[in-house]
């Protein structure tokens, strides 16, 4: 039975140097299969903490005081869920990848860390890769990273996290650092496996416009903190704190009056 | 005649891997574009299609392959060395990643002085006051000064490099996808502030960027770029409709304001 609903519970991740406040300060999120969770706010505000404080990936020097992860209402451990439940995507694709390795080696060592039997290998491969938009999958298995542009390089990110099967998708700034035009199109096809494989993604971003874009919801932090939390409309609409209004002027103001409200 | 301009510029880089088999990647073919003192020029395009090229070209980082860039009507390559040195002083770029940008052992104190000391010939007793000031300018704080590139955020120091090249009072700025990597309160707040010395001192901006918005937003004129030529240059309004095929991929890829448009409405009618 696929989970359907992670929650992150009361997660605190501090950081080593005492008296300092917390960089993320018992902060608790829900995310449901289908769904994508806007996590919203400025740098430093805690965003990329709160998914590695969740899956018990911390940087050095950082380590989570306290937080339950739950899938379905159970308490698991983040090892148990990390790659299995819960896959990942991160920003700048370039530098995820093993520059002496090719696209075949990634998506074996990802398949082999897994443990699926090798005879499926070919097949999750060939899905996972035309779920993620890239065809032509033996010309693209042969090619190393630097063979590859960045929009190439975050479809196959995508691909490999969709090989662990995984009903949940944590996406650190995933189109940040791309242009336009790729960007959108790495949207486009986020948006088509939420929808065709029910997957609830937590969205990490400072762009106002992926939010508008892809969101239901979204969760606004400030300071390690989560501020606001609402659906996509009324955020936009009628945002309630100022840290969110503040991100909603600033991003409309981009924008040439005819489209602002 | 015009601040900056290049001339039907070309320029190739080899690639290839190994011994044997180079051949010549064409990234600019005979392109032509001009820089009017005062004025802020937007070059739009995607990424690989050549505009950080152009960039570099017109700072005199690169030579041109053919053609040629002039500095107020003179060829670069036959400046004097007084001519040269203004040059330097009235053209200064940011390069977007700030990191790569500075030296990671230099305090933010010795980042600033550089240009004071060299570009402007500043004692050590004038550098000091400039360097406050200029942090101001930036947002930042005079006490700044004594951090290292790697104690600061990226916004931080992206704003540092701002003001590294703000310091030799320059005519213009080459703005290489200098504001993206910036939290978007930070990016209007520096757009704002270019546009404010603009009127102050009459600088000129040369915006490098593939987000139409930000054009948009910030140009008065636009060149659209396309596998290494210009093939659209338009005035800007708001909003910013584009002719050409590239302009109209990149006025299409631009994010919805409010959510439940999948693409802005101006645009799907344009």
């Amino acid at each position: 039975m696929t989970a359907r609903r992670l929650d992150i519970a009361n997660l605190t991740v501090r950081a080593r140097g005492g008296a300092r406040a917390p960089l993320v300060a018992g902060i608790d999120l829900s995310l449901s299969s289908g769904e994508v969770l806007a996590l919203v706010g400025a740098s430093g505000s805690g965003k990329s903490m709160t998914c590695a404080g969740a899956l018990d990936v911390l940087p050095p020097g950082t380590w989570r005081e306290t937080g339950t992860l739950l899938v379905d209402g159970e308490p698991c451990q983040p090892k148990t869920v990390r790659g299995r439940k819960v896959a990942t995507i991160l920003q700048a694709p370039r530098s995820a990848f093993n520059p002496v390795l090719t696209m075949r080696r990634h998506a074996e060592e990802t398949l082999k860390a897994l443990g699926f039997p090798k005879p499926r290998w070919d097949a999750i491969i060939a899905s996972a890769m035309a779920d993620a938009g890239l065809g032509e999958p033996d010309r693209i298995l042969a090619l190393h990273p630097f063979e590859m542009s960045g929009g190439m390089l975050q479809r196959m990110m995508i691909a490999l996290a969709l090989m662990s099967e995984a009903p949940f998708l944590f996406a650190d700034e995933p189109t940040t650092d791309l242009d336009l035009i790729v960007q959108s199109e790495i949207l486009d096809c986020l948006d088509r496996l939420r929808k065709e494989r029910g997957l609830g993604i937590l969205l990490v971003t400072h762009d106002m416009g992926v939010v508008a874009r892809l969101a239901d919801r979204v969760a606004v932090m400030e300071a390690g903190r989560i501020v606001e939390t609402g659906g996509i409309d009324r955020m936009f609409h009628e945002p309630a704190h100022p840290v969110t209004r503040r991100l909603v002027d600033a991003h409309l103001s981009l924008y040439a009056p005819d489209v602002a409200p | 005649m015009s601040l900056l301009a290049a001339d039907a510029v070309s320029r190739a880089y080899e690639t290839g891997m190994g011994w044997g088999e180079r051949q010549k990647t064409r990234v600019l073919d005979a392109v032509s574009v001009s820089i009017e003192a005062g004025e802020t020029v937007g070059l739009l395009g995607r990424s690989g299609c050549g505009k950080s090229t152009l960039a570099r070209l017109l700072v005199g980082l690169e030579r041109p392959d053919a053609g040629c860039v002039r500095f107020e009507g003179r060829p670069l390559d036959e400046l004097s060395k007084a001519e040269r040195l203004a040059f330097r002083r009235s053209v200064q770029m940011v390069f977007q990643d700030s990191l790569g940008a500075v030296d990671p052992r230099s305090t933010v104190r010795a980042i600033l002085a550089e240009p004071l000391r060299h570009l402007l010939k500043l004692s050590k007793s004038e550098r000091e006051p400039a360097i406050a000031d200029l942090l101001r300018r930036v947002g930042l704080e005079p006490r700044d000064a004594d951090k290292l590139p790697g104690q600061m955020s990226g916004g931080q120091l992206q704003r540092v490099c701002i003001a590294r090249a703000l310091a030799p009072q320059p005519k213009l700025i080459v703005l290489d996808e200098a504001v993206s990597n910036l939290d978007l309160h930070l990016q209007i707040q520096m757009l704002d502030l270019f546009e404010h010395l603009r009127r102050e001192t009459g600088l000129a901006y040369l915006f490098v960027t593939h987000d139409l918005r930000l054009v948009e937003r910030f140009a008065s004129r636009v060149l659209v770029m396309d596998e290494g030529r210009v093939c659209e240059e338009a005035a800007v309004s708001r909003p910013l409709a584009l002719a050409s095929p590239a302009g109209r991929a990149l006025g299409a890829a631009v994010l919805p304001a409010m959510p439940g448009a999948t693409r802005r409405p101006a645009r799907a009618a344009g």
